[in-house]
């Protein structure tokens, strides 16, 4: 799974693309830790127009971002979400927990 | 209840398979000439079931893991997740929304989009002997859609 990320007025995107199975799952989070460490953002946005696929491992995925950015006192939205995801997302109720637009 | 068509595959518990199985599996279901949105629900649970099996069947080991998809008649794809693992000891347990053993890249939600996303669910498990799942989903023939 590759990711593209951009950092702007301490708001950083990080954009998903291909396929995010358990897989793929450990790797991204702790890249992603390692991403929200270094450039500490007060908002994180996480962009999923170019996911192809994603099982129950991205509700794992986000959850953890949201936990980290909440660590460091900012948020997490996710944007973009293909209808694949959607579904995914919408059987675990993910909306109660995370901005999801 | 015949069998129309059938394909039988084994691997190892590698994770780098989960996207094989799943691919696979949406590749048989084809020829019933689903909608994006069913291929989609496909995948997805052939993920789910693949990865129950290769991070709680197996969690130190690499053992073998069968998938089976059968075209049954009236349109119905019938999928088989098996393996020759741990087993789980509480099924109904492990069903339920939220529950996992598996760790923090692990959401627990796993039979729960199984179970949404495809029409039947079944599943059986002996503690060391293994586990099986069976997920049935009816696929509408598009005129009738």
């Amino acid at each position: 799974m590759d990711i593209r990320t951009k950092l702007e007025e301490q708001t950083l995107t990080i954009q998903l693309c291909g396929e995010l199975d358990h897989h793929g799952a450990k790797g991204l989070m702790e890249r992603m830790d390692a991403l929200m460490e270094r450039d500490l953002p007060r908002k994180t946005i996480l962009d999923l127009e170019q996911l192809r696929f994603m099982d129950s491992s991205g509700i794992a995925v986000i959850l953890r971002a949201k936990r980290r950015m909440e660590a460091l006192g900012g948020n997490l939205v996710v944007v973009n979400i293909p209808k694949q995801a959607a579904r995914v997302l919408d059987t675990a109720g993910l909306g109660r927990y995370v901005k999801l637009i | 209840m015949n069998v129309a068509n059938y394909i039988a595959i084994t691997f190892p518990s590698c994770s780098a398979n989960e996207g094989f199985a799943r691919a696979a599996a949406a590749a048989f279901a084809a020829q019933l000439d689903p909608t994006l949105e069913e291929l989609g629900d496909i995948k997805t649970a052939v993920s789910e079931a693949v990865t129950n099996a290769i991070v709680h069947a197996y969690p130190d080991t690499i053992g073998k893991i069968a998938l089976k998809a059968k075209i049954l008649e009236g349109d119905v794809l019938e999928l088989t997740v098996r393996d020759w693992g741990r087993g789980i000891a509480d099924v109904e347990k492990a069903r339920e929304p939220l529950f996992t053993t598996g760790g923090e890249e692990r959401s627990g939600m796993g039979f729960t989009i199984m179970e949404s996303f495809m029409d039947t669910l079944r599943v059986t498990s002996k503690e060391g002997q293994g586990t099986k799942v069976v997920m049935r989903r009816r696929i509408a023939k598009r005129g009738r859609r």
